[in-house]
């Protein structure tokens, strides 16, 4: 029996509903172990029936990027519009 | 008059957007796809069965369901996590979604069973048997009407009541009254999570620090006496296990026992003494005799639907 932390660390969640293919950020919330951390997403994020399957993973083992390098990341994507595969025309063919 | 700002069909800011599928009922949140635990069954008494008997038996399933989930709404505002509260009211409303069935079921049943009130009160029959019985005519076990005491109390009570519903839903999955089959395999579902949850504290609690091991001793010592009325059988329950409607209380109650020991013993929690078996015929819940806990909690439950009878809610 070793030294208890009394504060929960935070956990996102993710879920993918019945048809959806792929999991999306609904939220956080707070657990001991990830064990637990699945069990609260299931009592607070899929209560009403929204889900099939759930992720959760440590807040602090998420890498995220920041606001200050905003237009470093994006902004050189914002004007190369030939990169959008729009140029040439498809044959009309079925799930396109 | 201020603008509204705009809202697309996709708001990028909705993170329950993605879950929706196009056409998908969005009224209820961001749910969908919900199901009529009774759809297509026939609710009519199956032939032979006896009609007061199969009443009586809901009610006392749906009366064990509707105290303990009334005692766990009592957590809200008061759990010591703000995920520990969503979960034990979750636990507590899929009691209630249980007790609606049941006390639907016993009302078509024995219609006689439903209180009568002033004439044009909308209530349904359900909303009756939950708020215009007294205590005397509520057939709930003691365990249920215990109050809560600590959050290692409430897990106690919760494994308990969750393991014994289990073995008895399980059995009643296969009862020859329809509805009470249906209600049992939707029922079954929701229990094994209840007590998957209250296993985890339980485990978690006994293993945890000297002071959550002490109270879950404590709170073992005081509920343990309570345990032993959810083995006893009463006539109804007989009559209706020779007719294959109810499940038998004995071997269900072996059952319990079988799982609480093994979870009690991986724990490293001594199994309680000092619970006499008690003489054949003494009164319990089963009988409408109760613990002074029951009244006070009817109270407060009852106290706004029965001040406006005629109340459309």
């Amino acid at each position: 029996m070793s030294e208890v932390d009394p504060v929960w660390p935070p956990y996102e969640v993710f879920v993918r509903s019945k048809r959806g293919l792929n999991h999306v950020h609904v939220g956080s919330i707070h657990a001991a172990d990830p064990d637990m951390a699945l069990r609260h997403a299931r009592d607070v994020y899929t209560r009403r029936n929204e889900g099939v399957s759930i992720w959760v993973v440590r807040s602090a083992d998420i890498t995220a990027s920041s606001p200050d390098e905003k237009d470093a990341f994006f902004a050189p994507s914002g004007d190369k519009i030939y990169r959008h595969p729009t140029f040439y025309d498809v044959e009309d063919v079925p799930h396109m | 008059m201020a603008p509204t700002p705009p809202r697309d069909e996709h708001d990028e800011y909705d993170a329950y957007a993605g879950l929706v599928e196009a056409g998908e009922e969005t009224r209820w949140a961001f749910g969908s796809g919900f199901d009529d635990p009774l759809a297509g069954v026939d609710v009519s008494v199956p032939p032979g069965a006896d009609g007061p008997a199969l009443a009586a038996y809901c009610l006392m399933l749906g009366d064990d369901a509707l105290v303990l989930a009334q005692r766990l709404a009592q957590w809200c505002t008061r759990a010591p996590e703000l995920e520990e509260e969503v979960a034990l009211a979750n636990i507590g409303l899929d009691l209630v979604g249980q007790t609606r069935l049941l006390y639907a079921r016993a009302a078509a049943a024995d219609p006689s069973v439903v209180p009568t009130l002033p004439p044009g009160s909308p209530a349904p029959p359900e909303d009756r048997l939950a708020f215009f019985r007294g205590p005397e005519e509520y057939r709930c076990v003691w365990l249920v009407e215990q109050p809560n005491g600590d959050f290692a109390a409430t897990v106690v009570r919760l494994v308990v009541f969750a393991a014994w519903r289990l073995t008895l839903l399980g059995r009643l999955r296969t009862s020859r009254d329809p509805v009470l089959a249906a209600v049992s395999a939707k029922g079954v579902k929701e229990v094994r999570y209840h007590r998957d949850y209250a296993a985890r504290w339980l485990l978690t609690l006994a293993g945890g620090t000297v002071e959550s091991r002490r109270r879950t001793e404590a709170a073992l010592e005081s509920l343990w006496p309570c345990v032993e009325e959810l083995g006893r059988t009463d006539d109804v329950s007989e009559r209706l296990v020779a007719d294959g409607v109810a499940a038998d209380p004995a071997a269900a109650f072996e059952d319990t026992s079988a799982f609480l020991h093994r979870l009690l013993e991986e724990g490293g929690l001594r199994v309680p003494t000092g619970s006499p078996e008690p003489a054949p015929g003494t009164p319990g819940g089963r009988l409408g005799v109760h613990s002074p806990w029951l009244g006070s909690l009817l109270e407060e439950m009852q106290g706004i639907a029965r001040a406006h009878p005629a109340g459309r809610w």
